[in-house]
């Protein structure tokens, strides 16, 4: 930032002769930035500790025994440490069925999606074909209409699933769909999953920035169109394209609406963990033997041990990824 | 990198797009022969994927969910559902029968407006600081991101969906209030005690104590100010110093201006996100009105109506935005 004398001087002078030197400028700068240091470390230390806070509170909640619940001398760390409270939210979310099934299902359709939508992207952002201006605002209108406004009608769609009628004709009924993982397969390989209008948009992005002239000494030698998009252009775009693969996994690893809509009939853990409370007076009625009233405290309790259950294989992934991800993004925007 | 490098080998998708756009039919017109005709019909194969999607799923439904919203929707028992005209009676209904609707929907508006102008201001000054040089860079960063997973799908919701958590938060709010430890409140009372323009503090404080969900919400913002940011080229700060550019006038001066293309992108972003999130009461509404009541022609009359405000939110700000971009960069 600011370039002192260091240069005239030698770095070993003294700070107060260099100042006298600079007649006060060197001490008015020094000061300077110290204190735009010392801000920035305060908003950023509140910043992150507001961010990473919740995760810590519920960490120490959940290891409290109930007692310490409604001791009001216990506030952070708990008194008496168990880890039976995990069991309980284990059996509560019938833990690892869901968890695995939440965790082949997400692979899966992000797979899915991030195929159709790098292609898509790719399609956009190199070629040139009649109405591509049309088909791109509706990438853009897929960006802005909330999924809530047709789920009604897609559910319809997939509960009483045809081809142009063509299975009516010959079976004489429709297709319930909706029980398998089928339909929602079919929407993220035709870009539809969730955010996927978003993920084309940033590929778009990223493609256009790369370029031409790679793919055309590719052709001048004799590479076909799949050929140099899988081996000019994906080996560079891989650093974006596991960014939005990640958004992608995590995203509906935690959504609820389309595994409600279309993934009903697995246990998945968004939709366990959303009906957890209802869950629980069975729950403890069974343990106890007697109808019980899960008290209002309690029931928090074992909320945010489902959360952090949820979060944790993610901030776990995200640890591993974070270098390649924060510098894909900080990349896309570089190459212009 | 170039393919010379690469010993050539043969792949199963060698010809794959040449192949299948020879099935295309075309008539046997020169125009089409040409080189630019070839590419468009590749361009096409790579793009159907949406293109089949999008007809599919999304504008059959929507065109569907926007003839229930006009209709009155009954559903038949394994048969589908009966959907006779009904003209604007659903509307009537979401704007005049259902007693949460308009509430609702006017409250999270305005809490939209403020939140969407705290989000960008916040996002901005969090891109401009994680780009610049400091000890702990790469751990603050990572800390920033975590949001976009913290506070995605079912998990914001989930908790504030308790019962218990909203008491402890109103007993939390009184007790503060009562003591006087709540620095917000302290401020605001004497601000508005002072006289000083209160409508606009108002606001302000709002944003304080929203500050959370501000900072949850923000994720993605930062990351594409931070790549806006890293994408200004050193030699133009470079250039300003030497020309006696103090850091703030660079900041106004180049940072800015260049990185305002971005504040569009981010604010339409923001809106959506805003909209589409699970612990919005209008979203709530509309969920429980279709699934618990089962009134499917109404639920879409309001998500309709809700898409609508979402809609003219976006262009009114994209306008304002735009505008104001150009001004400020003439």
């Amino acid at each position: 930032m600011s370039k002192d004398n260091t240069v005239f001087l030698g770095s070993r002078a003294n700070f107060w002769d260099r100042n006298r030197l600079s007649e006060g400028y060197l001490l008015k700068k020094t000061i300077g930035r110290i204190c735009i240091s010392v801000v920035r470390a305060l908003l950023l230390f509140g910043l992150c500790f507001m961010i990473i806070q919740p995760l810590l509170t519920r960490f120490s909640k959940g290891i409290m025994e109930e007692r310490d619940l409604y001791d009001s001398t216990v506030r952070l760390l708990p008194r008496h440490v168990t880890l039976d409270n995990y069991r309980i939210v284990f059996e509560l979310t019938s833990f690892p069925t869901s968890m695995l099934n939440t965790f082949w299902t997400s692979l899966l359709v992000s797979v899915c999606q991030i195929i159709s939508t790098t292609l898509v992207a790719y399609g956009f952002a190199r070629y040139e074909f009649p109405l591509k201006k049309f088909w791109f605002a509706c990438v853009v209108l897929l960006i802005i209409v909330p999924p809530q406004t047709i789920q009604t009608a897609l559910y319809m769609n997939f509960v009483n699933f045809d081809i142009l009628g063509l299975f009516k004709l010959f079976t004489g009924s429709t297709i319930n769909l909706r029980t398998s993982v089928l339909p929602y397969v079919l929407m993220s390989l035709t870009c539809m999953g969730l955010k996927n209008g978003l993920y084309i948009y940033m590929l778009r992005q990223y493609f256009k920035g790369v370029p031409t002239s790679l793919e055309e000494a590719a052709y001048v030698d004799g590479c076909g169109t799949m050929h140099t998009f899988v081996k000019i252009m994906l080996p560079d775009a891989f650093p974006t394209i596991a960014s939005c693969f990640l958004f992608s996994f995590v995203w509906q690893w935690t959504d609820l609406f389309y595994t409600r809509n279309f993934l009903s009939s697995y246990k998945i853990y968004s939709t366990e963990m959303s009906t957890i409370v209802s869950r629980m007076a069975r729950y403890f009625a069974t343990e106890q033997g007697t109808a019980v009233v899960v008290p209002d405290g309690r029931q928090q309790q074992l909320i945010s041990i489902a959360v952090l259950v949820c979060c944790i294989p993610l901030i776990i992934l995200y640890c591993f990824t974070q270098r390649t991800f924060v510098e894909s993004l900080a990349m896309s925007g570089s190459k212009e | 990198m170039s393919t010379k490098d690469r010993k050539y080998r043969a792949h199963w998708y060698d010809g794959l797009t040449e192949g299948i756009s020879m099935l295309i039919p075309y008539r046997k017109n020169k125009v089409y022969h040409t080189m630019q005709a070839k590419r468009a019909r590749t361009g096409y194969l790579f793009v159907l994927p949406f293109i089949l999607g999008f007809l599919l799923f999304m504008l059959k439904p929507l065109v569907e969910s926007l003839q229930m919203s006009f209709s009155k929707v009954t559903l038949i028992p394994g048969a589908g559902y009966d959907k006779p005209w009904a003209g604007l009676l659903n509307y009537e209904y979401a704007f005049g029968v259902d007693p949460y609707f308009n509430q609702y929907l006017v409250e999270e508006i305005s809490r939209m407006a403020i939140n969407t102008i705290a989000t960008l201001v916040l996002s901005f000054v969090v891109a401009v600081i994680l780009n610049q040089k400091f000890k702990g860079r790469t751990l603050a960063r990572a800390i920033f991101f975590l949001p976009v997973i913290l506070s995605s799908g079912v998990l914001p919701g989930i908790e504030s969906q308790n019962e218990f958590y909203n008491m402890m938060e109103g007993v939390a709010e009184a007790v503060a209030n009562s003591s006087g430890v709540n620095l917000s409140a302290a401020l605001q009372d004497l601000l508005s005690v002072s006289g000083v323009g209160s409508g606009v503090f108002d606001v302000i404080f709002q944003m304080i104590d929203a500050i959370y969900d501000i900072v949850m919400a923000s994720g993605i913002q930062i990351i594409v100010f931070l790549s806006g940011l890293q994408s200004i080229s050193p030699s133009l700060y470079e250039a300003a110093d030497v020309e006696g550019c103090s850091a703030w006038e660079a900041f106004w001066k180049i940072t800015f201006p260049m990185v305002s293309p971005l504040l569009l992108v981010n604010c339409i972003y923001t809106i959506i996100d805003f909209f589409m999130k699970n612990d919005n009461r209008v979203m709530e509404r509309i969920n429980e009105v279709m699934y618990k009541q089962a009134k499917f022609g109404e639920a879409s009359a309001m998500s309709w109506i809700y898409f609508g405000v979402a809609i003219a939110f976006i262009g009114i700000s994209s306008f304002i935005i735009s505008k104001a971009v150009k001004t400020a960069n003439e």
